[in-house]
């Protein structure tokens, strides 16, 4: 398991190619992940609540395409949690998969609290 | 400013499909970079929606998206493009060869790994961009080679109609006649031509032109106008051959000529006169017997040598009723199966052999090729032409190509033709032409020709260059008769032909008239009495001519000498 939670090479090729865009690419990033954190919460819970089994596959496609977007913004031990949970969700290995999801989440606050202080970084001065 | 990253040709319009907002995000700004327009949607039904209304020329798509997967949509967006290339790159974080085998089943041209490398994935825009241009290149000229094979389909249909029009003349559906030949044995340069003589004998060419499609088409025409113009005239195979050599060395390009068999089938001397330049040997086969006598090639083709070199010598072979003349193009021995042997003459041989006589040699010939060879061949010439009662034959018409507007009524010419002009000339077309100026001859013009020949022909061989026509009893004689006659006639010094021709009418319009015609030669004569005298024989090869001269003209004598012939035509009412 990586240790790196923000690979800072990834980002600085990202400020490279983004230019002025690179907030709005952080932005843009940090509010669809706290809807995918979400969803993935919500596809284990809201199905026992309603007694039905959940659907696994979806839930694996959600954490690959999570796994994807983490990948490419450099968040690499975001993205190997996520491939851990596409795994063993597509193989239907339901036991242990709240605690993996409350382990993204951990995760994904503290990628979240490091871009906060990129954006810091790179915010317009006056 | 930042350079972009790689030198582009020209700047693409790229669909993006990805359902992750900040990869759409990342990946359309790289793309820009690269100069091209972007297109971004989230799912693969947009994708296709878009695609169908902007037609993008590279499409980059995420594998796995919610609504329609990337899978289905680059099946539905190869299906829209059609023959066109519209690369599809996969974006994928899928297991690779996984990865590359989903990719490339749905249709895709290449993947790219994420996380995104700019570099790898500006190298793959590019790479597939260049295949389609190529594609792009390819469709077009594809479309423009079939525009121009319709071009050179519709020439050709063009150039055969004119050709059917020049040939129109011929007598190939005569009864004693057989031929096969494709339907576009011109295109292959193949040619068969059959017309009558005035006399009613019968002119057969088999030619095979260099080359194919239009080029061995064009020298068809020509050809053909000298083989029946002449024919029409009277003239014998040597001066149409002749003609036709010079014609073709005239008008051709240095490395093409024409392969030709050309013959003449005499129904009242029974004979064919046979020159062959180039094509493989024709038969002459025998009825009844197995023999044959091939008949060989012994000249360079049409077309090759100038004038002063080209040789006109025929040979010439006797004929009983039930012979057939039986020529072949050289597809027929070239033929070959699927050992690349050649069907050869030695099966054609067997061929004969097991169909002597038979009524369809040549559907025989064909059957063979075809099951040697496999499958059925439509490039191959044959023609087989019988020799028959000449009554069978019905009407021998000779076409006339003249308006006929007016006609001498009263006049009389004289010709004498000395040694050096008996050597090299033919006087019977010309005397003939002036003849039928007459319209009332006209109708008579194959008697005319047959009783001119007959006595020009006493008059030069028996009279003067002395033969004796009793040589010409059997085959072997035959050859040696017209063997002798060639030397005799290039070594005459002396001796003359007078031709005297007096056309009187009876009436004002020309309705009815009188032919007088006069041959004296400078011969040593021959007993008049005598010869007249002789009883007929059946199947005799010589000896028939003065009973045909006195058969076809109204009136005829010999004066006491033998040297001097006069018969008489009549037309109209006295006739």
């Amino acid at each position: 398991m990586s240790d790196i939670h923000l690979d800072y090479s990834v980002l600085n090729t990202l400020q490279e190619v983004m230019e002025g865009e690179y907030p709005t690419l952080l932005e843009i990033f940090l509010k669809d992940s706290e809807q995918r954190v979400s969803q993935l919460r919500q596809a284990l819970n809201s199905a026992s609540v309603d007694l039905q089994a959940p659907d696994l596959q979806e839930l694996s496609l959600m954490a690959h395409s999570f796994k994807g977007s983490s990948g490419n913004m450099g968040a690499l031990r975001l993205a190997e949690l996520c491939e851990q949970l596409e795994e063993r969700s597509r193989r239907e290995e339901r036991l242990g998969l709240d605690e993996l999801i409350s382990k993204i989440d951990t995760e994904y606050g503290t990628v979240r609290s490091l871009f906060d202080a990129e954006r810091e970084l790179y915010r317009p001065r006056p | 400013m930042v350079e972009p990253l790689l030198p582009q040709p020209e700047p693409l319009v790229v669909l993006i499909a990805d359902d992750n907002a900040s990869d759409r995000l990342l990946l359309s700004t790289i793309v820009r970079r690269q100069g091209h327009t972007v297109l971004s949607v989230s799912n693969g039904a947009e994708a296709v929606a878009l695609f169908e209304a902007e037609r993008p020329q590279l499409v980059l798509m995420d594998a796995l998206m919610p609504v329609m997967d990337g899978f289905e949509a680059a099946r539905r967006i190869k299906r829209m493009a059609g023959e066109a290339l519209v690369p599809i790159i996969f974006l994928t974080s899928l297991s690779e060869s996984e990865a590359l085998v989903r990719c490339l089943e749905a249709g895709g041209d290449d993947f790219v790994a994420k996380p995104y490398n700019q570099v790898i994935l500006a190298a793959k825009i590019n790479a597939m961009d260049r295949l389609r241009r190529l594609q792009d290149t390819v469709l077009q000229q594809r479309d423009l080679i079939a525009r121009h094979n319709d071009y050179l389909l519709n020439e050709q249909r063009v150039a055969k109609a004119v050709f059917d029009q020049v040939a129109h003349s011929g007598c190939l559906s005569a009864p004693n006649i057989r031929y096969l030949q494709s339907p576009y044995a011109l295109f292959n340069g193949d040619l068969l031509l059959a017309a009558y003589t005035p006399a009613g004998n019968m002119h057969v060419l088999l030619g095979d032109f260099t080359g194919h499609g239009l080029p061995a088409a064009v020298g068809a025409m020509p050809l053909a106008e000298v083989f029946y113009g002449m024919t029409a005239k009277g003239y014998g195979v040597s001066e149409t051959l002749r003609e036709m050599n010079a014609k073709l060395k005239r008008i051709l390009p240095v490395d093409m000529f024409c392969c030709a068999t050309l013959l003449c089938v005499n129904f009242n001397q029974r004979q064919v006169e046979v020159w062959s330049g180039g094509l493989p040997e024709g038969y002459l086969l025998h009825a009844d017997t197995d023999e044959r006598t091939p008949l060989v090639s012994r000249h360079l083709p049409l077309g090759v040598l100038d004038a002063k070199r080209f040789d006109d010598a025929t040979d010439v072979y006797p004929l009983a009723v039930g012979d057939r003349v039986f020529l072949i193009s050289d597809g027929v021995l070239e033929t070959s199966n699927s050992d690349d042997e050649m069907f050869g003459s030695q099966r054609l041989h067997a061929v004969f052999a097991a169909n002597r006589g038979s009524q369809s040699l040549i559907d025989e010939v064909q059957r063979a090729l075809n099951v040697f060879r496999g499958e059925a061949r439509d490039d191959v010439s044959m023609i087989e032409i019988g020799f028959i009662d000449p009554q069978l034959l019905g009407s021998r018409a000779v076409t006339y190509s003249d308006s006929g507007a007016l006609s001498p009524l009263d006049w009389s010419a004289s010709f004498e033709f000395r040694a050096s002009t008996l050597k090299r000339f033919n006087p019977l077309p010309y005397l003939l032409q002036l003849l039928l100026e007459v319209h009332g001859l006209r109708r008579q013009s194959g008697k005319l020709y047959s009783v001119l020949s007959e006595l020009y022909s006493n008059a030069l061989e028996h009279g003067v260059l002395g033969l004796d026509s009793a040589l010409k009893r059997d085959a072997a004689g035959f050859a040696r008769y017209y063997q002798e006659r060639g030397e005799r006639l290039s070594h005459l010094e002396s001796g003359f032909i007078r031709v005297h021709l007096q056309v009187v009418s009876a009436d004002q319009g020309g309705q009815s008239g009188r032919l007088t015609i006069r041959v004296e030669d400078s011969g040593d004569g021959f007993d008049v009495q005598r010869v007249l005298a002789l009883p007929p024989v059946v199947n005799e090869l010589s000896g028939r001519g003065l009973r045909l001269v006195r058969e076809l003209s109204e009136q005829s004598r010999w004066s006491e000498d033998g040297r001097t012939a006069c018969v008489e035509f009549f037309w109209g009412a006295l006739a």
